[in-house]
């Protein structure tokens, strides 16, 4: 038997769609027991979205207003609180699990495997590192629990149907008051999430302005797809942050990707890898990202982008 | 403020383009250009701007690694970093020992901030930063792209994944930097002359008397899953078909 405690990730009322792919791999362990922790100003409606999940045995909800903004000063000492119950303690690979789980892991004294892409065995990994120019097995000691963060773009996430019960679960660690949460702002939009889309239209450095950035948004309209971007679109201000797809952005694995005026550098490459078909459209010939391309088109994006677009009625 | 300790990993440098040896023992780093870990010159950037603003006093940068690490501190003071301290072993510490470090440098320094960078780009883990903060039992504000501060606070703008967070946290507090944060500056010849002259201590981290951690045994090392080279279309019509004959369309 092995117990495992998955953190949930949510938006303050929906389950993140990462959640139930951190339930594939932590079903991937010999033996595992699944609980997913929800911790949330206002818990009922993510702990049933997390009580659907195949393969979960509980969902422990903990509701408290100083869950907002889920900040892990506030949330690592409940989690410290209940690690002691559990064999493994996992969240997701996303900036919320980046920024809480490594908290936890020092305060039960103990390294984080991050980014875990594959499950090995009872207490080993896969893991990717130098931007996923490499990958590392590693293998936790024995005798402590094993805290993970999980590359959620390796995973498909869990069917629904199942209804494991809720207990709801009091709010047991001090709350510091040494940090506040003030305000998200965040990106509104009405096209597909970039992280779960199947589809995802993305735009470089070669769009040249915020306005050319139209053409990309037209395409995905069109595809019904996601927008990405590549740190040099955002770094020159075309789009914003949380459009960007690589190492220091979002990690993603839509079933189709089209890269246009992108050039593929490494730190790119690695946010789009397990990508089903990549498509590349570029100028020049010569671009890294047609080494990884399924379809490769070399032509002027102003041109073709605008003909694809038109294509596709 | 009196003083911001910001830390300078030496890694691999950012345009290299890292292999597995053959032998599956490592990656190949003989021989290669090493840096500033990105992310840790755009924290130091970040430390001399306010210093330079007149809201901090002195900046020290610390580095745990082998003496070569001396480099890149040289580089940190060339910077305008006042001093370095360089905590030195061969082997490579795992982050909980880094935190664990930086904690003892941080009671013995007494620092009012602490930056780091995001994560360093060898090994990608993100951890060090929220492990020194859990062990000092300290805020932290990861992933900044924007900091205010008023008075014994700052209020940090930080990329997530949905768009931007804001919080505001006490000081003393870690904060780590993301891309966004700033520019670093380039170091001109003065200034690198300048900089052999300032201090710069050296401490074998094995003085620390720092507990082990539990290990994380790295056991083999292999390139990633390549993807095929795919096929090449002429024009639009010939995506299209492509698409088609893949079912995307």
């Amino acid at each position: 038997m092995a117990k495992v405690l998955l953190i949930a990730e949510h938006d303050g009322s929906n389950l993140n769609p990462n959640t139930p792919k951190c339930v594939a791999c932590a079903a991937a362990i010999p033996g595992a027991e699944i609980d997913v922790a929800v911790f949330a100003e206002s818990a009922a409606g993510i702990a049933s979205q997390a009580a659907n999940l195949e393969s979960v045995q509980r969902v422990l909800s903990s509701e408290n207003a100083a869950y907002r903004g889920t900040l892990a000063a506030v949330l690592a000492p409940q989690i410290v609180a209940l690690a002691g119950n559990y064999d493994y303690v996992f969240g997701p690979s996303t900036t919320f699990g980046k920024d809480l789980m490594p908290r936890v892991a020092a305060l039960l004294g103990v390294n984080q495997v991050s980014d875990i892409m594959s499950v090995e065995g009872a207490r080993k990994f896969k893991r990717p590192i130098y931007a996923g120019s490499a990958v590392v097995t590693v293998e936790v000691a024995a005798d402590v629990t094993v805290i993970g963060t999980i590359r959620t773009a390796s995973y498909r996430a869990v069917g629904t149907g199942s209804s494991a019960p809720v207990e709801s679960l009091e709010m047991s660690a001090e709350v510091p008051d040494h940090t506040r949460f003030i305000a998200s702002e965040t990106g509104k939009s009405d096209r597909p999430d970039l992280q779960s889309a199947a589809r995802v239209v993305a735009g470089g450095r070669a769009l040249g302005s915020e306005e050319n950035f139209e053409l990309i948004y037209k395409l995905a309209d069109k595809l019904a797809a996601g927008v990405g971007a590549s740190r040099a679109a955002v770094d020159a201000g075309y789009v914003p942050n949380e459009m960007q797809v690589g190492q220091t952005g979002r990690i993603i694995a839509p079933d189709l990707y089209i890269a246009i005026g992108i050039s593929g550098a490494i730190q790119h490459l690695t946010g789009i890898k397990d990508a089903g078909t990549i498509v590349a459209i570029n100028k020049d010939e010569e671009a890294p990202i047609f080494e990884v391309a399924d379809i490769g088109l070399v032509a002027d994006l102003f041109n073709v982008v605008p003909e694809l677009t038109d294509a596709l009625d | 403020m009196e003083k911001i300790l910001v830390g300078l990993k030496r890694v691999v440098d950012y345009n290299v383009r890292v292999r597995v040896k053959g032998d599956g023992s490592g990656v190949e780093t003989e021989g290669v250009k090493m840096s500033i870990n990105p992310f840790d010159e755009i924290a130091l950037e970040e430390a001399l701007r306010i210093k330079e603003r007149g809201a901090a006093n002195e900046i020290v940068v610390v580095s745990i690694g082998s003496g070569e690490a001396q480099q890149q501190l040289r580089t940190g003071l060339a910077m305008g970093a006042d001093r370095a301290i360089l905590l030195e072993t061969d082997a490579e510490p795992d982050p909980l020992s880094c935190a664990r470090a930086l904690l003892e440098i941080v009671r013995r320094e007494n620092p009012e901030l602490v930056i780091l960078g995001k994560q360093a780009i060898d090994n990608d883990n993100c951890q060090t930063g929220q492990m020194l903060a859990a062990l000092w039992g300290r805020p932290q504000a990861t992933f900044a792209s924007k900091l205010e501060f008023d008075g014994g606070r700052v209020r940090v703008t930080r990329e997530v994944d949905a768009g931007l967070d804001v919080i505001e946290v006490d000081l003393p507090a870690v904060i780590t930097a993301d891309l966004r944060l700033n520019e670093p500056r380039y170091v001109k010849l003065p200034d690198i002359m300048k900089a052999k002259k300032k201090p710069l201590d050296q401490l074998p981290l094995a003085d620390l008397s720092l507990p082990d951690s539990p290990a994380i045994t790295a056991t083999r090392f292999e390139p990633p899953a390549a993807r095929e080279r795919g096929i090449m279309v002429q024009d639009v019509a010939g995506l299209v078909s492509a698409l088609k004959d893949k079912g995307l369309l």
